[in-house]
């Protein structure tokens, strides 16, 4: 009988210890993606940081789409769909933007070639 | 030789970089509601204010040919000056108004519409705020012009203007 309840409150603390964890991971989740969100109405700050109307509720939808089962990029994608682009602090690589990121590449390699040569002339 | 054209490659350069910041100080960095035009409905459902029963929001679509979505609240002070404008938007034949009431307690929101008037022929509780964050919307007031195919044709930020009412009669005749 002893043994009994012993076994029982093992499995009732793994329980509850497998939910504690499960529970800690999306919070930490929700910190994550909402340092990762703009805030639309209070500019220059991220949804993590920001305590207005429209950050709070979303805090709360990204924990909700986690409960869901919803993954960190369905959930960007989510918002990108109806905030656009803007919502994300990290811009994909599209048209209006191409030259923002090839440019410090083609630096990089002017700057290369002008090195080599000067290497190679020496 | 050799240093003018380094010389030109330079200037050209500049130029190139002066051109680049200059037009970019003239963008607006703003959140601009574009995005969402024509895109379709977020589906939900949602308690009505008055009779605490659930109602989907699809169901008031299909009543007349244009729905405006208004989210509103009791303690935003342009709802209350957007107020009237609703009133009388809503003597028009072919359009439905839905209110979506935003993180407010229901016992102000009666309030509210018992003293100024009820536009509304629903009016939904948002009461998280969660809901009019899956529309795409980011405070009050916020309007939105849908047809009965649950695209959204028009979004208006902040308290609705007289041209703006005026963009809306003219889309629904």
């Amino acid at each position: 009988m002893r043994d009994l309840k012993f076994l029982l409150v093992i499995i009732l603390s793994l329980f509850f210890l497998q939910h504690y964890l499960k529970a800690n991971e999306n919070f930490l989740l929700v910190d994550k993606i909402s340092k990762n969100l703009r805030c639309l109405i209070c500019q220059g700050q991220s949804i993590y940081d920001s305590q207005s109307d429209f950050a709070l509720s979303m805090k709360l939808l990204i924990k909700r789409k986690l409960e869901q089962g919803n993954s960190e990029d369905e959930i960007y994608q989510y918002l990108k769909n109806k905030y656009g682009e803007w919502i994300v602090y990290d811009p994909e690589l599209n048209k209006k933007n191409l030259l923002l990121w090839a440019f410090p590449l083609i630096l990089f390699i002017i700057g290369g070639i002008l090195i080599f040569r000067k290497v190679f002339n020496n | 030789m050799k240093k003018k054209t380094s010389y030109i490659i330079l200037t050209l350069l500049f130029i190139f970089i002066f051109v680049l910041l200059f037009r970019g100080m003239h963008n607006t960095n703003t959140y601009k509601p574009s995005e969402i035009k024509n895109k379709n409905l977020f589906e939900f459902s949602s308690k009505d204010l008055f009779l605490n029963k659930k109602v989907n929001i699809k169901e008031l679509l299909v009543k007349k040919n244009f729905t405006l979505i208004n989210i509103w609240s009791s303690w935003c002070v342009p709802c209350k000056l957007e107020h009237e404008k609703l009133m009388n938007l809503s003597n028009l034949d072919n359009l439905t108004i839905i209110g979506l009431n935003y993180k407010d307690k229901p016992i102000n929101a009666k309030k509210f519409i018992n003293d100024l008037g009820n536009p509304y022929s629903k009016i939904l509780l948002d009461p998280d705020g969660t809901i009019s964050i899956q529309l795409g919307a980011y405070g009050v007031p916020e309007t939105f012009l849908i047809n009965k195919d649950s695209k959204i044709l028009k979004k208006y930020i902040g308290e609705l203007t007289i041209e703006q009412t005026l963009e809306i009669e003219k889309i629904i005749n």
